[in-house]
C-alpha cells in the first residue's frame, strides 16, 4: 500500500470522531446524546440529514436502547456504531456484555467523563475503566488525531475473523473533545478501502442460512463460550499490531500498544492514558534538561492488557508512577496501577511502583502536578522505598 | 447423555446456533419436578388442556386427547388447572413416579 495523500484540517476532537464515522459510513448508527459526546451525534445526524451518508440513523430513547439497537443491527450483519460518555455508558452496562458475548464488532467512541455522584460533566476515566472487564477492546487516544486514527483501526481490529469483539475508542471529554486541533485526515475513498466490508460468516438477515443468536446456555455451554471470548481477547493483540502496521504504511502514523518516550536510559517514569500524555511529555523534556533521567509511558491499548510487554518496558526503572484518572474505590489503588503492578510481579527485577490518582471530575492537571509526581518518584528512588503507595494529587487537604 | 459434549474450540462462536429448527432436540422436560398424570376414563376430550399447554406437550390425534409428551412437558400444571373433569389430570411429584417405575 502506498502512502496516502492527506488533508490538513483544524477540527475539534468530537468533529474528528464524527468525521471518522462519516468516512467509515457504517450501516447503522444508534445513539443518544450526552455531554461531552453530544457533538458527535449531532454532527453525524447532520451528515444523515444532508444525505452525505447512507447510514440508517436510529434515534433511541436511552443509551441502553442505543447499544441494544447496535447489537440487533450487528447480529443482523450490519456494521454498527454508537458513541457515549459517563452515565450513558453506565446505562449501557448489561448490553455491553451482551455485545461482547455475542462477539459483535461494534465500534464505540467513549468521550471520557466522570461518573455521578456528585454529578459532573468533565473528564476522568471512571466511565471506561468501570467497563474494563466487559469484553470490549479499549483503545485510548491522546489527542484528536489519535482518536481519528484509532476509530479507523478499531473497525478493522474488531471485525477481524480472529477477533470479533466490540471496540471502545476513548478520548478525554472537553480537553480533547472540544479543543480545536490541527490534524491530518484521509479521504473518504482511502478510508473505504482501508476498512473494507463487514462480512460476518453468520448473520440474522441471511434467509438462506437461518441462525439463532442469543440462545440460553446453562451449566453445559456458557463456560465454553466465555473461554472462546477470553481467547478472542488474547488473539486480538497480534491483530492490533498488524492493523497498526498497515495504517502506518498508509498514513505514516505508527501506533502500538504503548509509546515509550525517552525510556531507554530512564531511572524514573510516569505512565498515563489519554491527554495527560502531552503534558507529561513536556515535563519529561524539562526534567531531562535538568539532568533527571525521566521517561514517559503512554498506554494506548488497555484491553487486551499488554502486561508482558509493559513489564519489559518498565524493567530498567528504579521507580514508576502509575497515574490513574479514576479512583478504583477498591482501597487498593487505581485500576491502571493494580494491573501494571500485577504484570510486574514475578519478574526477577522490577521497579518500585507508586500510584498517583489525579484529575478526577475534570480537575486540571498541569505540569506542576506531574512534576510533583516525579519528585515523589525521585524521593522513593533515593530512599529505596515509598512513604506512601497511593497518593491523590491536586486535591485539597 | 453420557457422551462428551464438544469443547470450546469446536462450537460456533458467541453461542450462535447455525442449524435451523433444532430446538426440538432440546428436551425441555428434563428438569420437571411435577408431572401431570392423565386418566382416560375421566377425560371428556374437551381439549382444554391442549389449548392451554404453553409447551404443546398435550398429544392429540383425531380430535381426541392421547396423552402427554413428557420430553417437553415442564410440569407447570396449567393443564390440570384448566381441566373441567375431576381426576382427569392430576399433578404428582416426579419423585413419586420415578421411585415406582423409573422414567
Ligand atoms: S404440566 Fe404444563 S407443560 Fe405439562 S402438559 Fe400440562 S400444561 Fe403442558
Ligand atoms: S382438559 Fe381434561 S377433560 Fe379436557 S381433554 Fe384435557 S384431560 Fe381431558
Amino acid at each position: 500500500m502506498s502512502r496516502a495523500q492527506q488533508n490538513r484540517v483544524a477540527i475539534t476532537g468530537n468533529e474528528a470522531v464524527a468525521l471518522a464515522m462519516k468516512q467509515v459510513e457504517p450501516d447503522v448508527v444508534a445513539a443518544y446524546p450526552i455531554t461531552p459526546q453530544t457533538d458527535i451525534v449531532q454532527y453525524f445526524s447532520s451528515f444523515v440529514a444532508d444525505g452525505e451518508v447512507q447510514t440508517e440513523f436510529v434515534t433511541v430513547e436511552s443509551e441502553h436502547s442505543a447499544m441494544s439497537a447496535c447489537v440487533g443491527a450487528a447480529a443482523a450483519g450490519a456494521r454498527a456504531m454508537t458513541a457515549t460518555s459517563a452515565n450513558g455508558l453506565a446505562l449501557m452496562w448489561e448490553v455491553l456484555y451482551i455485545a461482547a458475548g455475542l462477539r459483535l464488532p461494534i465500534v464505540m467512541p467513549v468521550v471520557n467523563r466522570a461518573l455521578s455522584a456528585p454529578i459532573n460533566i468533565h473528564c476522568d476515566h471512571s466511565d471506561s475503566m468501570g467497563a474494563r472487564d466487559s469484553g470490549w477492546i479499549q483503545l485510548y487516544s491522546e489527542d484528536a488525531q489519535e482518536a481519528y486514527d484509532n476509530i479507523l483501526q478499531a473497525v478493522r481490529i474488531g471485525e477481524h475473523p480472529d477477533v470479533l469483539l466490540p471496540v471502545m475508542v476513548c478520548l478525554d471529554g472537553f480537553i480533547i473533545s472540544h479543543s480545536l486541533e490541527n490534524l491530518k485526515v484521509l479521504d473518504k475513498e482511502q478510508v473505504t478501502a482501508f476498512v473494507g466490508d463487514y462480512r460476518p460468516d453468520a448473520r440474522l438477515l441471511d434467509a438462506k442460512r437461518p441462525i439463532t443468536v442469543g440462545a440460553l446456555e446453562l451449566q453445559d455451554f456458557y463456560f465454553e463460550h466465555k473461554r472462546q471470548e477470553a481467547e478472542a481477547m488474547v488473539r486480538s493483540a497480534p491483530i492490533i499490531e498488524a492493523v497498526a502496521d498497515e495504517y502506518a504504511r498508509l498514513t505514516g502514523r505508527k501506533y502500538s500498544f504503548f509509546e515509550a518516550y525517552r525510556m531507554d536510559d530512564a531511572e524514573v517514569a510516569v505512565m498515563v492514558l489519554n491527554s495527560a500524555a502531552g503534558t507529561a511529555r513536556a515535563v519529561v523534556d524539562q526534567l531531562r534538561r535538568r539532568g533527571v533521567r525521566a521517561g514517559l509511558l503512554k498506554l494506548r491499548v488497555f484491553r487486551p492488557f499488554p502486561g508482558a510487554a509493559l513489564a519489559e518496558a518498565l524493567a530498567g526503572l528504579s521507580v514508576v508512577g502509575i497515574m490513574d484518572r479514576a479512583e478504583g474505590l477498591s482501597a487498593a489503588g487505581g485500576p491502571l496501577f493494580v494491573e501494571v503492578r500485577s504484570a510486574l510481579l514475578g519478574r526477577p527485577r522490577h521497579p518500585l511502583v507508586l500510584n498517583h490518582i489525579y484529575g478526577l471530575g475534570g480537575r486540571d492537571v498541569g505540569p506542576d502536578q506531574i512534576e510533583q509526581v516525579f519528585a515523589d518518584l525521585l524521593r522513593a528512588a533515593e530512599a529505596g522505598e515509598a512513604r506512601q503507595q497511593v497518593t491523590h494529587i491536586g486535591v485539597r487537604d | 447423555m453420557s457422551e462428551r459434549k464438544p469443547g470450546w474450540k469446536q462450537i460456533p462462536r458467541g453461542g450462535l446456533i447455525l442449524e435451523a429448527g433444532n430446538a426440538a432436540q432440546y428436551l425441555t422436560g428434563d428438569w420437571r419436578s411435577l408431572r401431570p398424570v392423565w386418566d382416560p376414563e375421566a377425560c371428556s376430550h374437551c381439549l382444554f388442556c391442549w389449548v392451554y399447554c404453553p409447551d404443546a406437550a398435550i398429544l392429540v390425534a383425531e380430535g381426541k386427547m392421547k396423552g402427554i409428551n413428557l420430553d417437553f412437558c415442564k410440569g407447570c400444571g396449567i393443564c390440570a388447572n384448566q381441566c373441567p373433569r375431576t381426576g382427569a389430570l392430576t399433578m404428582v411429584t416426579e419423585g413419586s413416579v420415578t421411585a415406582q417405575a423409573g422414567s
